[in-house]
């Protein structure tokens, strides 16, 4: 199992998510002017402020040449994670629906936040169920659908957010297509949603379920050292998902 | 042919800076004033100002939260 890291120029959590995903498989960086992704069997869009976010935050990297290789490998079915400016990036591209904004506050705010996972079953966080970690306490309280989890709540992750433009915005009819397919996969807590997202959104994917995005960064979050390890999760889920297609 | 994008956020949608600014007029003693919504401004000379259009639906906005208005300046410099 091969991870892909992209690399922007202007990208700068690119070898921490390298790190991150080494710790689940194997991974190598791609640069942005190339087109060939190495046999890579999923895709890191990572953070940062690629081609300096001129214009709007990931505008001028959806066009760059390793993005239509991801576009065309996302087309096909093959696992695409972006992390902060690599979701913005993911929604230029339209890969994923709705747009980040800027942060309600106007500022840029680094803090660690917890995040329901809302959907359990997915290529990105099949392996963030179970285990150690804390569960909400609140799982129907917005109607959403919680079955096999009502019990205990969804599982909640410990993983720092840091960005200016994290305002997830999508019209209505897209959110409540959205919630009605399971593409809200991570909300923030109560109390923790600081940039103004429409109903609490960190992290969304398409709708064959194949590409996620989310804001706040797991790739900063694989060691109990650095004080959390949570986000390995994610990491983990694309392994299984990827070697589970595989059988 | 030179021409302007006005880009605004859509209506609706949330406009922080353009509320920080609408706070901040009264405090300098600016009463009256409302509305206030910040956008961006990209000026440009182009050969085919029909290809505007798709210029802004692609790159120059993001249609799904702004709305953009092209001006064209008959050549005047600017």
């Amino acid at each position: 199992m091969k991870f892909g890291v992209l690399q922007f120029p202007g990208s700068c959590d690119e070898v921490d998510a390298l790190h991150a995903a080494g710790r689940v498989g194997d991974a190598e960086l791609l640069w942005h002017g190339e087109r060939d992704l190495r046999g890579a069997d999923a895709i890191v869009v990572p953070g940062g402020f690629s081609y300096g976010d001129y214009l709007r935050a990931g505008a001028i990297a959806r066009f760059s040449p390793v993005m239509e290789s991801v576009i065309a490998f996302a087309r096909d079915g093959g696992l695409v994670l972006g992390i902060c400016n690599g979701f913005q990036v993911l929604c230029e591209a339209r890969l994923l629906p709705g747009a980040l904004l800027p942060n309600a506050n106007l500022r840029f705010t680094f803090r660690q936040v917890d995040l329901e996972v809302v959907e359990e079953e997915t290529a990105f966080t099949c392996a963030c169920a179970g285990g150690e970690l804390e569960r909400s306490e609140r799982a129907g309280a917005r109607g959403e659908r919680s079955e096999g989890s009502a019990a205990d709540g969804h599982p909640i992750l410990s993983i720092p957010a840091k960005h200016s433009w994290g305002r997830y915005h999508a019209d209505g009819q897209t959110l409540a297509a959205m919630r009605e397919r399971g593409q809200v996969v991570l909300r923030y807590a109560p109390g923790e949603n600081f940039n103004g997202s429409l109903q609490d959104i960190a992290g969304v994917r398409n709708e064959r379920g194949n590409v996620f995005g989310l804001m706040p960064h797991p790739e900063h979050a694989v060691d109990e050292l650095t004080g959390s390890s949570d986000g390995l999760c994610i990491f983990a889920s694309m392994r299984l998902a990827v070697e589970g297609a595989r059988v | 042919m030179r021409a302007r994008v006005l880009i605004r956020p859509k209506a609706g949608i949330l406009d922080p800076q353009g509320e920080a600014v609408q706070r901040a007029l009264p405090a300098l003693g600016f009463e009256g004033v409302g509305h206030v919504h910040v956008g961006r401004l990209v000026e440009l000379d182009v050969e085919d100002s029909t290809q505007l259009e798709s210029m802004c639906e692609k790159l120059l906005a993001n249609p799904l939260v702004e709305d953009y208005e092209i001006q064209l300046l008959d050549g005047a410099p600017v």
